[in-house]
């Protein structure tokens, strides 16, 4: 980020202001990805008109980068009015898609309303391994030639690799597409769980022994001793900072109107078909709460010995059942950068033997019951 | 830099005023600026149908302490350096269009 990025997101903390939103324009999807985290029926999406207002609110508010996601935006009939809109509203507007829908004369119109830059998700360079994700065959080869529609346009494309089981060896592959498309590549090692709080699409997330060999891949991390170095001794300001921008200067905002500190922090904090956003983002008391957070009110992680360098999200651990715990998968990433476990993971090591040496005494106290002692 | 010419905002960027300041991504080359509370009164005049030595003589001079030749100085290299970078247009005619953005607070 650079010092110019720094400062503006210091101001924007200052005063209040969300300088990134992601608003979600649709649930519904033409992939069926086996890790997806929604729900793609349609339960009552915002209108073109309701978007235009929370638009305008969004833009009265301050908000400078806006994401537009889903489910998949191009599915939605009015996407180039709402993206005609926002950019006469002067966001900087990034698209998230899996571009299956993008042709030559999408790309055009998304090059000449002057979207930022467009995310594509591709889970590997094989059509047999994306198309078994995405559940839709030729899923890869349409993503790709939209990547080069839209490159032809001279526009800012990102390919990004959501790794799980199914693709964990793709990567080198999919960043070597990248290179070959001339576009940016990045990687992502984390499962979401499912929004209604459904966890067990984790079960598809990439082992400690995986996460370890990606971490110490250097055409991936740049400088492994650095990346995978041991944990630095926190001081009294470490404790001091903000876990996350998650409600402090960026939230979300889903196709219902629902507003959350961020798409992987499903907190509900308020509803902008009910209240204004302004009023949402200054006054919900979940907003306000996620704020009132620093890293030394988090009971086990203050504590830990990767308090300084810790990826963890409070997102997560709000959905792992309290937004001041642990995230659990971030626990396992610093574990597998260091080698050191975090003090949540030596804990529940800790009780899982405590469970184990329960049952042995269970065992034991157990055994003469259901052994019939012999009759004298 | 001939001081008589329109100054008008590209629709090319992204633009929010953050407190008295604004930022600015260029939609050429995504530089970003952060345009002072003095350059933010120039941004919001250009209109594409003033030219810079009145906005400068009637925005600038008005609101700040501030000598005219100074000013225009000033004035003229921020509108340069910007128009390099695609965020001003700059024009010896009068623009025919509105210039960019629905909002410009």
């Amino acid at each position: 980020m650079s010092a110019l990025m720094q400062e503006m997101n210091a101001k924007a903390l200052r005063l209040g202001i969300p300088l990134s939103v992601q608003l979600d324009l649709t649930y519904r999807c033409n992939e069926r990805c086996v890790h997806c985290y929604l729900d793609h029926d349609d339960h009552g999406e915002m209108t073109t008109p309701e978007i235009r207002s929370l638009l305008d609110q969004l833009a009265e508010a301050g908000v400078f980068f806006l994401t537009m996601s889903g489910g998949e935006i191009l599915l939605r009939k009015d996407f180039f009015d709402i993206l005609e809109y926002a950019r006469a509203l002067l966001f900087c507007v990034k698209l998230k898609t899996n571009a299956m829908l993008i042709r030559e004369r999408q790309a055009d119109r998304i090059r000449s309303l002057g979207v930022d830059s467009i995310q594509i998700s591709v889970y590997s360079h094989r059509p047999e391994i994306h198309d078994a994700i995405t559940k839709v065959p030729g899923s890869l080869g349409r993503s790709l030639d939209a990547i080069r529609f839209l490159r032809a346009q001279g526009l800012k494309v990102i390919i990004a690799n959501v790794l799980m089981l199914q693709n964990i060896h793709d990567y080198p592959g999919v960043k070597a597409l990248a290179a070959d498309l001339g576009v940016a590549f990045t990687i992502d090692p984390t499962i979401t769980p499912r929004m209604d709080g459904d966890r067990s699409i984790l079960s598809l997330n990439i082992n400690q022994a995986s996460l370890r060999q990606v971490f110490r891949d250097e055409a991936l991390v740049g400088d492994v001793e650095e990346f995978c170095a041991p944990p630095k001794q926190a001081d009294e300001d470490d404790l001091d900072v903000l876990p996350c921008s998650a409600g402090h200067s960026a939230c979300y905002v889903s196709p219902y109107g629902d507003v959350y500190p961020c798409v992987q922090f499903p907190l509900p904090s308020g509803n902008v078909r009910r209240t204004p956003f302004l009023d949402i983002w200054r006054h919900s008391g979940q907003l306000n709460e996620v704020r009132s957070i620093r890293t030394r009110d988090l009971p086990s992680c203050s504590r830990c010995v990767h308090v300084v360098g810790c990826t963890r999200c409070p997102g997560l651990a709000y959905m792992e059942g309290n937004m001041r715990g642990p995230s659990s998968q971030d626990c396992e990433k610093s574990f597998a950068k260091t080698g050191i476990p975090s003090n949540n993971l030596l804990s529940r090591k800790s009780r899982w033997e405590a469970l184990v040496h329960i049952q042995s005494a269970k065992e034991l106290v157990t055994l003469p019951a259901i052994s019939p002692t012999p009759a004298p | 830099m001939n001081n008589h010419r329109y100054v008008a905002r590209s629709s090319e960027i992204a633009a929010r005023r953050l407190g008295n300041e604004m930022m600015i991504m260029s939609g050429k080359d995504s530089t970003l600026f952060s345009l002072n509370e003095v350059a933010t009164v120039i941004w919001e005049a250009a209109d594409g149908l003033t030219t810079l030595d009145e906005i400068v003589e009637h925005k600038i001079c008005q609101e700040f302490d501030v000598e005219l030749a100074e000013a225009l100085r000033d004035a003229e290299a921020l509108a340069e350096a910007l128009a390099e970078h695609g965020v001003f247009l700059l024009s010896d005619e009068p623009f025919q269009y509105a210039p960019s953005g629905k909002e410009q607070k």
